[in-house]
């Protein structure tokens, strides 16, 4: 191990913990400590961590996590219409229905493996996003997407006094920070949860899955239960993550199921490095907030942000990167999508274990080196 | 009866389109080995340069508007108007045909330098990383088109002669409600024209039997001394015209925007996996297959008895193969079994 790798779960569970807690502080010096940002950082790192215990553990590569996404959404707004502005419920029916869907979709796309099974997914959340849009409009609301009304029924709540309600937790106001803290408490929960998934034998079993199915197979082990409670979990986490979405913003829409949106989990996971527990996190990390900045940038920005340079230079300078923000950020994010699998397959943790490796390397003398090959002999 | 013929007819032509896109991703997939998430963007770029054929051909000037006498009004004309007169306007007026034939090379160039730039560096890596790749890769043109072309969709009409609908009742003798556009038939013609052809290329030529024995067993046939690798160069070249081709000709029926590749290109990977990986056959039938069956499940009459079946039919249609017939309509043992 070339990182220290902290062997207690209690302690990483811990330093975790304070680290999203205390995050409004530390994310001030660069300016993401504002309750929007955080928000999605922790949704977008429970989708993420999700989408990590299908994909990073077992290697099965889904192309519709969005589904469960925007079924979570869906279904924590009608808790909202129905029965109360409550965020329980609707954090508890929206991971629920999160699940069955991935029962579904899952028990008949796991019967496949390979390309076969991320078009398989791909097509179910096609499927999913183009009845959400016409059929379903009773359920879905269609292109208008859902939101909550004044005379929804609410039979919990009893009859709202003016203007919309806003979610709750028992009268406490999820919006700002208190949105942010109930979110984050989300993600510890989530967090642990895949924790003790990656330290657990059912862990190992999805990873030796991953290496090779083929030979678990063989020793007489059926893999596909195995596979389908990991689709389950990982769906469920969507489902978790969508009705955190309908909380911050009561408001559902089918383009969160577009396959856009599957491949956008899928970048944040490899970016951060697949397969690793704190990966995922530090993908939706870095994109959800070059995303906050770059698309916020215009030209007049980037002239001010390179006025440093002659006039000349400047003005080509501007005048290509400013492909790249604002409305391009999609670009750069398919840019960065392509270099990161070209060279850095394993994502950044890869890259922070080959920049400590050659660090180690180049702070052992020459003398020690000798030594250990010496030792070796 | 009418209604029957119109929708068997539309669907033939939403095939043709599938058939050529899904052809060029299973000739990829068979002898390279590839997923090519990035095959829908080629089909987008086809489409828009005919596009950007027929803006060019209409660069304009200003000049004088003669018809307007009580005041000086101006209008643009087209210099190829200016200087070759009627020439020049059916020129203008034929410019998707005429892409055509720039199109051509424009899709080798860029297919082949997309091979020899990026694909040819994952033959040997994983399959999620091909699909991730070039999923990136499509993101990447797609932005680039709309930085150019913007993000609304640019009408790409066609040819005069071919802008009004054929009476097709009249012909086959059906009475005259039977009516379908003219350039729709043209592109039924065309995509089975590129479709012979692409087979007559493999079957007939040399160069065909290599990639063909290239799809039954790469490795047998590299061992025989021959440069496998190039001739992979220029499949991936074969299946980027195609794709091309393809939205050329397609600008007319529905006009470019820079998103219709990925639309598409859903669409094009479940008719490959219906067809079974790897078979050109296998590609070009479920095309023609799930085109028509998209277009009857459109029809009112199917629409009033299962709602919502014409938005998920094809989709539908792969989930029951994939169970049933794990290998496609035509798939072969051993290709991308896994």
């Amino acid at each position: 191990m070339s990182i220290p790798a902290i062997r207690n779960d209690w302690a990483v569970m811990a330093i975790f913990t304070v680290a999203v807690l205390t995050a409004p502080l530390w994310l001030a010096p660069i300016g993401a400590n504002y309750p929007d940002l955080l928000q999605k950082f922790a949704i977008f790192g429970i989708f993420a961590i999700g989408f990590n215990i299908l994909f990073g553990l077992t290697g099965y590569l889904s192309f519709g996590h969005a589904v469960f996404l925007g079924v979570g959404s869906y279904t924590a707004v009608w808790s909202f219409k129905l029965l109360t502005m409550n965020v329980l419920p609707a954090v508890v029916f929206g991971t629920l229905m999160g699940g069955v869907f991935a029962v579904l979709i899952g028990y008949v796309s796991l019967r496949r493996s390979g390309i076969y099974f991320s078009i398989l997914t791909l097509a179910f959340a096609q499927m999913s996003y183009n009845l959400a849009y016409s059929v379903l409009t009773p359920i879905t609301n269609g292109e208008t997407g859902l939101q909550i009304t004044m005379n929804d029924a609410r039979i919990l709540d009893g009859p709202v006094g003016d203007g919309l309600p806003s979610t709750t937790l028992f009268g406490l106001e999820m919006s700002g920070y208190s949105g942010f803290y109930f979110c984050a408490t989300m993600l510890i929960i989530a967090f642990f949860i895949s924790l003790r998934i990656f330290r657990s034998p059912f862990g190992l079993k999805l990873k030796a899955i991953k290496s090779n199915q083929t030979r678990m197979k063989y020793t007489g082990f059926n893999t596909r239960p195995y596979l389908l409670v990991a689709f389950v979990i990982s769906g469920m986490f969507a489902g978790l993550a969508g009705s955190l979405m309908a909380i911050t913003d009561p408001l559902a829409g089918a383009e969160r199921m577009q396959w856009t949106a599957s491949g956008e989990v899928v970048l944040m996971t490899i970016l951060g490095g697949t397969g690793t527990l704190i990966g995922p996190l530090l993908g939706v990390g870095i994109i959800k907030y070059f995303e906050n900045i770059f698309s916020a940038l215009n030209e007049a920005g980037l002239h001010e942000f390179f006025a440093f340079m002659p006039d000349w230079l400047e003005n080509i300078v501007v005048a290509v990167s400013s492909e790249f923000v604002g409305e391009g950020w999609h670009l750069t994010l398919g840019v960065l999508f392509m270099l990161v699998v070209i060279f850095l397959p394993g994502g950044v943790m890869e890259g922070i274990r080959r920049t400590t490796a050659v660090v180690r390397n180049l702070s052992k003398g020459p003398e020690k080196k000798a030594a250990e090959s010496v030792g070796k002999e | 009866m009418d209604a029957i013929i119109l929708q068997l007819l539309n669907g033939l032509d939403k095939g043709g389109a599938y058939a050529l896109i899904a052809l060029g991703l299973t000739l990829v997939f068979g002898t390279l080995g590839v997923v090519n998430f990035a095959h829908g963007a080629l089909f987008m770029l086809g489409a828009f340069c005919a596009v950007s054929i027929q803006s060019l051909l209409t660069i304009s000037k200003q000049v004088k508007d003669e018809s307007i006498t009580f005041f000086d009004a101006y209008k643009e004309q087209p210099y190829l108007e200016i200087w070759w007169g009627d020439t020049g306007t059916a020129i203008i007026d034929w410019a998707v045909p005429l892409s055509i034939f720039l199109a051509i090379p424009i899709m080798l160039l860029i297919g082949v330098a997309m091979e020899r730039g990026l694909i040819r560096h994952f033959y040997k890596r994983p399959h999620a990383e091909q699909i991730l790749v070039t999923f990136g890769l499509a993101i990447v043109i797609q932005e680039i088109v709309k930085s150019f072309f913007g993000a609304n969709p640019i009408p790409t009409p066609s040819p005069e002669i071919v802008a009004g609908s054929a009476n097709i009742g009249l012909l086959l003798g059906l009475g005259e409600s039977v009516v379908y556009p003219w350039w729709r038939l043209v592109y039924l013609l065309f995509s089975g024209i590129v479709i012979f052809a692409v087979f007559a290329f493999l079957q007939f030529t040399t160069f065909g039997m290599v990639v063909r024995a290239g799809m039954q067993d790469r490795e047998t046939v590299g061992l025989l001394g021959i440069n496998v690798e190039r001739r992979f160069t220029v499949v991936f070249g074969i299946a980027a015209v195609v794709a091309g081709l393809a939205g050329v000709m397609y600008a007319p029926i529905l006009p470019p925007d820079y998103h219709m590749g990925m639309d598409f290109l859903v669409l094009s990977f479940v008719v490959v996996v219906v067809g079974g990986m790897g078979s050109l056959g296998g590609a070009v039938s479920a095309g023609f297959l799930l085109g028509i069956l998209q277009s009857f499940a459109s029809m009112t009459e199917v629409k009033s008895i299962i709602p919502g079946i014409d938005q998920i039919i094809i989709y539908l249609v792969a989930v029951v193969i994939l169970l049933t017939r794990p290998r496609g309509l035509m798939g072969r043992k051993g290709v991308m079994e896994d």
